[in-house]
Formats: C-alpha cells, sequence, structure tokens
C-alpha cells in the first residue's frame, strides 16, 4: 500500500505548561489522498486544531513537543527547518481559519493579503501578484473584483470575509487545504455556499482537503472520509457512508445522538453525550472515554478502564472501542 | 477630515476657555495678594490701592477675566503701559514684562528638552519592548522588564543630581546643562542638552518597553498573525509589518499624551539642570501670584495637550483603516 498525500502517523503533541503535561494529541495516525476530504469531527479540545496548526509546523517549538511523523508528499515535515517550512506554508499546503474577521489583518487591503503570498512563493512582480489576487477573488465568487480588491476587510461582509480567506489560501494552488471550522463564525445560508465553492474548487484543482469542524452536517455533505476524535486520539475512521451510516463507537452514538433533527419534536430535550470533555492533563486510563461511556460493564469488568483500545482493523473503517462487533450491532439496535 | 479637523478646532477652543476660566477663579480663591506682593514689603495703603488699580484687581472678576478674554482676540490698553496687540496675554504682575514676549522666550526650551528626550524614548522603549515581546519568558525578556522596573522607579531629581556630580562637575564627561539656542549652533545645542534629554527619558523609556512588550505580546497572539505565519510569510516579516502595525496604534496614543504633558513644562528636569524653561516659569507665576504668567502657562500646557490629543486622532486613520471617516 503506498503512502497517502498526506501522512500522519502516530502523531503526538505536548504542550508543557505550568499546571502540567497536556497531551492534546496522542497516537494520531490518519491519510489524506489528493482530490479528497477528510473530515475531522469531535468536541472543543478533542486535538482537532491542534493536528492541524501541527501540520503546518505552526507550533512553537519551545511550548510544542512534536513526535511521530507528518509526510507530505513523501517529505517529513516535523523537524524541517523554518526556512523550509515557510516554504511549503501557503505554497504547497495552505490553511483557512475559524473566524474571518479577525484572521485577516485589519491594516492591509484584501487585495495585498492574497497577492503577498503570490509574491512570496512565486516571486512575481506587485503587479502580477494584484492581477492573481483580482482572478481568485474571481474564482471564489466575489463581484466587482477589481474595486473589492482594494477593499479592507472590514468593509466585507462575512461570508466575502471567508471567499477572501479561500481566495487567499488557494492563490498558489496548494496541494493541501486545511480548513479549521471554515463556516463556524457564518449564517447558515452563507455557510452552503461556502462549502459549495470549497468543493467546486477542489473538484478544478484535484486538492487535498482536511476539513475540521464540530458539525456532523457538514461532514455529511462535504467530506469523503471521516476521523472521529476524542481527547486527541481517533476513536473512529471510515468513509463518511461507514462513520455516519453505521457508526461502531460509542463516542459516535453520542455525537449523532446529540444533533436535533427537523423529525425531532419542538419540546424534546437536546441529549449531549453525557459528562464534559476530559482534562488532557490527567487523561483518564484505558479507554480515555470510559467515564462518559454508557457500556464499559459489557466490554468487561476492568477492560475500559485500564486498556487502552487501538484503532483496528488498520485500515477502512476501524474504531477504538473494546465492545466486541457484535455486541455493538447489538446495541445498535 | 476637514469637517473632522474644524469639529475638532472649535471643541479645542471651548476647552482652553473653560481651562481657563477654572484656572481664573480659582486663583482668586487662594489667599494672597497680588497687589501687595507687586508693591512690595513696606508699602502704604494708598500705594497698595494704586497698585491694585494698576494691575487692575480693582475689578469685578468677571470683568477682569472678559477683559483678559478680549485681550487675547483684539488686543487691550493698559494705563502706564500703552496699547497691548492681540494676542495679548498682558504683562507680568511682577517685572511688567510683556507674557507673551516671555512665554516665546521659554518655550525653545522647553521644546528643545522634549523633542530631543521624546526622540530617545520612542526609538529606545518601542525597540527594547519589541526585543523582549520576540524573546518572550527568556533571559533577554527578564532583564528587561527588571531594568524597566527599575528604571521607572528612578527619580529625575535623583538620577539627575547623581548625573551632573560624576559626569559633570567631577568627571567633565559632559557638556553642563544648558540651552543655546539651536539656530545658532546645533552641536552646542545638542551638548548642553544631552544630559537633561538622558535622564528625562530614562523614565520614559521603561514604561514605552513595557507598553510595547505587553502591546506586542498580544499582537502576535492575534489571529491575523497567526494567519501571515500560515501564509509562509517571513519572521521578520511577520513581526515588522502585521504585529508592529497593531503596537503602534496603543504606542502613538500614549506618546501624543506624553508629549503634551512635556511641553506644558517638564518642571522637575528643567529645575534639576536649571533650564529657563515653561515648566519653572509655571512654577514661579504660582508662588509670585503672577496671574497673567500663570494663565499663559495654563493656556500653553493645555494647549498642548489639546493640540496633540487631535493630532494622535488624525494619525490613527492613517494606521488603521478602519477609522478612516468616510
Amino acid at each position: 500500500m503506498s503512502t497517502p498525500f498526506l501522512s500522519v502517523q502516530d502523531l503526538t503533541v505536548d504542550f508543557h505548561t505550568e499546571d502540567g503535561v497536556v497531551h492534546a494529541v496522542d497516537g494520531l495516525s490518519f491519510g489524506v489522498e489528493k482530490g479528497t476530504t477528510l473530515g475531522v469531527v469531535g468536541e472543543s479540545g478533542s486535538g482537532k486544531s491542534v493536528t492541524a496548526l501541527a501540520v503546518l509546523g505552526l507550533h512553537s517549538p519551545e511550548t510544542a513537543k512534536m513526535s511521530g511523523g507528518i509526510l507530505l508528499d513523501g517529505r517529513e515535515l516535523i523537524g524541517a527547518p523554518r526556512s523550509v517550512m515557510e516554504r511549503i506554508r501557503g505554497n504547497k499546503a495552505a490553511m483557512i481559519f475559524q473566524d474571518p474577521l479577525t484572521s485577516l489583518s485589519p491594516y492591509h487591503t484584501i487585495g495585498r493579503q492574497i497577492g503577498e503570498v503570490f509574491r512570496r512563493h512565486t516571486g512575481a512582480s506587485r503587479a502580477a501578484a494584484r492581477d492573481r489576487a483580482i482572478e481568485m477573488l474571481t474564482r471564489v465568487g466575489i463581484p466587482q473584483p477589481k474595486l473589492r480588491v482594494d477593499d479592507y476587510p472590514h468593509q466585507f461582509s462575512g461570508g466575502m470575509r471567508q471567499r477572501a480567506m479561500i481566495a487567499m489560501a488557494l492563490v498558489c494552488d496548494p496541494d493541501l487545504l486545511i480548513a479549521d471550522e471554515p463556516t463556524t463564525a457564518l449564517d447558515v445560508t452563507v455557510q452552503a455556499q461556502i462549502l459549495d465553492l470549497l468543493r467546486d474548487l477542489q473538484e478544478q484543482t484535484g486538492t487535498a482537503i482536511i476539513l475540521i469542524t464540530h458539525d456532523l452536517g457538514v461532514v455529511a455533505n462535504t467530506a469523503h472520509e471521516v476521523l472521529v476524535m476524542y481527547a486527541g486520539r481517533a476513536v473512529e475512521r471510515g468513509t463518511v457512508r461507514e462513520v455516519l451510516g453505521e457508526p461502531h463507537h460509542p463516542y459516535t452514538w453520542g455525537l449523532l445522538a446529540s444533533m436535533p433533527r427537523l423529525s425531532t419534536p419542538v419540546d424534546a430535550p437536546l441529549r449531549p453525550v453525557r459528562g464534559t470533555p476530559p482534562s488532557l492533563i490527567n487523561v483518564p486510563s484505558g479507554c480515555p472515554f470510559h467515564p462518559r461511556c454508557d457500556y464499559p460493564a459489557l466490554a468487561g469488568p476492568e477492560l475500559c478502564r485500564t486498556e487502552r483500545p487501538e484503532l483496528s482493523p488498520r485500515h477502512g473503517h476501524g474504531d477504538a472501542c473494546h465492545l466486541t462487533l457484535a455486541q455493538k450491532q447489538e446495541i445498535v439496535r | 477630515m476637514l469637517r473632522f479637523l474644524t469639529r475638532r478646532a472649535i471643541g479645542a477652543v471651548l476647552t482652553l476657555v473653560i481651562i481657563a476660566a477654572v484656572t481664573f477663579f480659582l486663583f482668586f480663591a487662594v489667599p494672597a495678594d497680588p497687589a501687595r506682593l507687586a508693591c512690595g514689603k513696606a508699602c502704604p495703603p494708598e500705594l497698595l490701592e494704586q497698585a491694585r488699580h494698576n494691575l487692575g484687581l480693582d475689578q469685578p472678576l468677571f470683568a477682569q477675566f472678559t477683559a483678559w478674554l478680549t485681550g487675547i482676540f483684539a488686543g487691550r490698553d493698559y494705563a502706564g503701559l500703552g496699547h497691548c496687540p492681540a494676542p495679548c496675554l498682558g504683562y507680568s504682575f511682577v517685572n511688567r514684562a510683556p507674557v507673551l514676549e516671555t512665554i516665546l522666550d521659554r518655550l525653545p526650551v522647553t521644546v528643545s528638552l522634549t523633542i530631543g528626550a521624546a526622540v530617545i524614548f520612542l526609538l529606545f522603549g518601542v525597540a527594547t519592548g519589541i526585543v523582549a515581546a520576540l524573546n518572550q519568558g527568556r533571559p533577554l525578556d527578564k532583564i528587561t522588564s527588571v531594568s524597566s522596573l527599575v528604571g521607572s522607579s528612578l527619580q529625575i531629581y535623583f538620577v539627575g543630581t547623581l548625573a551632573l556630580y560624576f559626569l559633570v562637575y567631577e568627571n567633565q564627561i559632559l557638556a553642563r546643562p544648558q540651552y543655546l539656542p539651536f539656530t545658532e549652533d546645533p552641536l552646542a545645542w545638542a551638548a548642553g542638552l544631552t544630559l537633561p534629554w538622558v535622564v528625562l527619558s530614562i523614565i520614559f523609556t521603561a514604561g514605552y518597553t513595557r507598553m510595547t512588550r505587553s502591546t506586542m505580546v498580544e499582537q502576535l497572539g492575534e489571529d491575523y498573525v497567526r494567519t501571515a505565519r500560515a501564509k509562509g510569510m517571513k519572521a521578520r516579516s511577520v513581526t515588522l509589518r502585521f504585529a508592529l502595525r497593531g503596537t503602534l496604534t496603543t504606542v502613538i496614543t500614549i506618546f501624543g499624551v506624553d508629549l503634551g504633558a512635556l511641553i506644558g513644562g517638564a518642571i522637575i528636569t528643567e529645575t534639576t539642570f536649571g533650564l529657563q524653561g515653561l515648566g519653572r516659569l509655571s512654577i514661579n507665576a504660582v508662588t509670585d501670584s503672577d496671574l497673567p504668567v500663570l494663565m499663559a502657562t495654563v493656556l500653553v500646557a493645555a494647549g498642548a495637550i489639546i493640540v496633540f490629543n487631535i493630532v494622535v486622532d488624525a494619525l490613527y486613520a492613517f494606521i488603521d483603516p478602519r477609522v478612516r471617516l468616510n
């Protein structure tokens, strides 16, 4: 089996803080192929964003200790020199962030912020970069791009800002695009437009996309594969159909059950996953989900508390849970 | 922009009139008799009455104030001293010298002192602040924060006196502090003011270092700085183009206020180094109950603060496009 375009192997990210070591990501492995979208879901603090920032090498080496492997197109990124990472960022691998208002510089025009990425990585002239910025604004559907290129972010609406962010991320035709909750700060109609835009652009360019979100609806509509994260680990992985259609992990069940549906009565209470996300300084022993899980007794008395389940099988639809497949099917039924 | 400036200018004039009125009436609330001071120690009652009349102090308070105010705009006639053309700030109670001339004579001293010190503390303070922010938590940052704490706890009269003793009188390393006009000999001007500049800037530098550091640390944590790094921008360009831009807004605000306050007179510095600037003039005016001089120094001090505030507000528009007024 060949290595995927982006291959993350046994990634660990620890932050050393005054309160102790935060195990933000703990032994995470996944891969993304070109032209496909991996949806990464999980609660806040499950390590989604930390993983994204790790791929681009955006953690400060002084606070974050990383180990494992991040292979982009066969090249190891962990421990790569800063100059190499600076050449990759914005060029081969780009990122768009959650809040486009704070993520764009208020002091520079949209056109300049898009153009400078292009100039930085291609050495283009100022004029060429400006033309490229206008071209990118056209591609992401900003009306009157020739006029809006000289606007500042505060003159754009929320949806237009996120379009501008996408234009900025795609200006150098990256092979990998990481979108960290790109639609969370936007209203629902704009959200759909942005996701459509990402899908269209992916069809044109064949970019690999990592879509980080806590919205399973977004994943269902946009992603090809899904990675469910809990406490810095992958608890379930598979295609969208597999994970959302036949979920195997109790945490995935909880996430799906917590989503209100149009068919549920208006007065029915919401059904959150019970308990709170664990502290990443003192991660629960064994399966980190066991304190919140409804079924540890089924798997055997002490198993869930003492032994950490591995993601299995290693390829295809896998989950990290001690329950047997038969037990899971029984519960789901 | 023009509308903004007009509106601010009108506001500034109103503010100054109010400040002048408050100062004027407060002056008379103090139980000191300027006429007695002007007349001398052994002053017979009829001479005292004469002095009171000459100074215009026998008029009702309100009439005195309006006479002073109209003098600024229209000039005014003084019995025995002739016509004083607009802008007329009157004559000193103490030595009958025209106040406007005195102010214009003293202003260059204070302005020279302020500009020189401001250049030093702005450049040095901001630079060390940036270095500290970029080395957050490392030894260099800690050294900077300790020395700025020490610096801001120092007092001008203490450091100034020590420096005068060791650097000027004992070892002749620096020139004796004095004011020589810039237009006559720029080198002598700079040499004479070097020590006051350095001493005055020590305390301000510390403040600017700490302010720049904390704002910069905040800016470096901003989302758009992270975006700049995610775009592959070089570390130096991230610092200078993105993080510093936001820091400047804060620095310029405080800088405007400080400059305004310093133009009003760096009283302690001027006194320590024997410079005849506005600060000393105002202190002397208070102790001598010299109303016209006091009013003029208050006007200059308040005016400077107001003007620099307007300048700062206008500068915002250049730094931050969100503030642009169209």
